[in-house]
């Protein structure tokens, strides 16, 4: 595959995001998030206070790609979907397409049934515009159209701003 | 594969410290957490054994300055040093934007250094990623201690493509902070080239 840098467009963004919110309302769940395989999250929907959404990506993306290790290891293609049944919170996690990870964070208002049923339902749509925005990141780099056009020539004065006294 | 969010207008980048088992990888990412602004850092995900050995990964989400307009973001993972975790380490190394090589000083490490160098290669390759291009640094931790080797003799056996080095005692911060800038400034740098930043998916 080329390689290139995962872009996300201001287009894919509000696409994606305003799923994600149609599936938070569908599914009556607390916290949608999609999120790329390598932990990075994209967008979301609803409030998980005092959550941070980087860890929480990045441990679901960690944990797919342990079960999906997994699954490999015993012969299976590829993985479906997880769930974690907590005492009230509850926590399901689907692929989508080739790329990408759907969490979904749900308590007593919901059901596994229902949170399953829209999940399957809006897959497709999510999946499709995961896949213009790898499209679009793909055909960026072919192009040389650098994602980077953003970036001149980095000093380290550049580099000694960026951190500030921040650490 | 950095990833460029231009509706947030952010950067985000995958930093991962690799290296021996105790060479000090978590070490370095706890002497950054512990010594940034709370602004500036998100939540610290460890996942460890009870005796502090890392299981799976380490985690330290950074949010640092502006650069052309763009925000920028770090995520700072590390492996798990230990021989019996490659396949963790395997599935870490993805889509990472650059590697730090956190070697440990000590003599009686030495196969390992050389051991855990051979590994990165190879893992990189797996994922489809170049060590000739990633974006690399070698840091020789552990220079407070009276077993280490000369630095000479380190850089003779694990410098192998004219990377920045730094000597470096974690725990009381010394080359932490040099080793995350050179990092930082080779992996932005990559992508004003816009060269092809090694691999999706
Ligand atoms: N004296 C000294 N001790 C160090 C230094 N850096 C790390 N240590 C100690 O070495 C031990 C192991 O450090 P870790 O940071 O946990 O090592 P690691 O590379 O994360 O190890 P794994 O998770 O098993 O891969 C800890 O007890 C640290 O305090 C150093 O520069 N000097
Ligand atoms: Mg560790």
């Amino acid at each position: 595959m080329v390689a290139s840098d995962l872009i996300l467009h201001e287009e894919e963004f509000l696409k994606v995001t305003s799923l994600a919110e149609r599936l938070l309302r569908d599914s009556n769940s607390r916290f949608v998030a999609l999120i790329d395989r390598n932990g990075q999250p994209i967008a979301s929907a609803g409030d998980l206070p005092g959550v941070d959404r980087t860890a929480l990506a990045s441990l679901a993306a960690g944990n797919v790609a342990a079960t999906e290790g997994l699954a490999s290891m015993i012969g299976e293609e590829s993985f479906t979907c997880l769930y974690h049944e907590g005492d009230r919170e509850h926590l399901h996690i689907s692929s989508v397409g080739q790329a990408g990870i759907l969490l979904v964070t749900f308590d007593e208002r919901s059901s596994l049934g229902l949170v399953r049923l829209r999940v399957r339902q809006i897959t497709p749509e999510i999946t499709h515009v995961f896949e213009t925005m790898l499209e679009k990141s793909r055909h960026a780099a072919e192009s040389g159209e650098s994602a980077g056009a953003p970036m001149a020539e980095i000093t380290d004065d550049d580099i000694d701003s960026l951190f500030g006294d921040r650490i | 594969m950095p990833f460029i969010n231009y509706a947030a207008r952010e950067i985000t980048c995958k930093l991962v410290y690799y290296g021996p088992g105790l060479g000090g990888k978590t070490t370095n990412l706890q002497w950054i957490y512990q010594n940034t602004q709370r602004e500036a850092k998100g939540k610290m995900v460890t996942l460890a054994t009870e005796s502090e050995r890392t299981l799976f990964f380490d985690l330290l989400p950074l949010s640092l300055g502006k650069i052309r307009g763009f925000s920028t973001r770090f995520q700072l993972y590390t492996v798990p040093g230990q021989i019996f975790y490659d396949a963790s380490r395997k599935l870490i190394l993805k889509g990472a934007d650059g590697v730090a090589f956190v070697a440990d000083s000590q003599a009686a490490r030495f196969e390992a250094n050389v051991e855990s160098l051979r590994n990165l290669k190879l893992n990189l390759e797996e994922n489809g990623l170049d060590f000739e291009t990633i974006p690399y640094v070698l840091q020789l931790n552990k220079r407070d201690l009276p077993t280490a080797l000369p630095v000479e003799q380190l850089v003779e056996a694990l410098r192998c493509r004219n990377e920045p080095v730094f000597e470096a005692i974690a725990p009381q911060g010394v080359g932490v902070v040099e080793t995350l800038k050179a990092l930082v400034k080779q992996s932005l740098s990559r992508l004003k080239a816009g060269a092809p930043a090694t691999t999706r998916v």
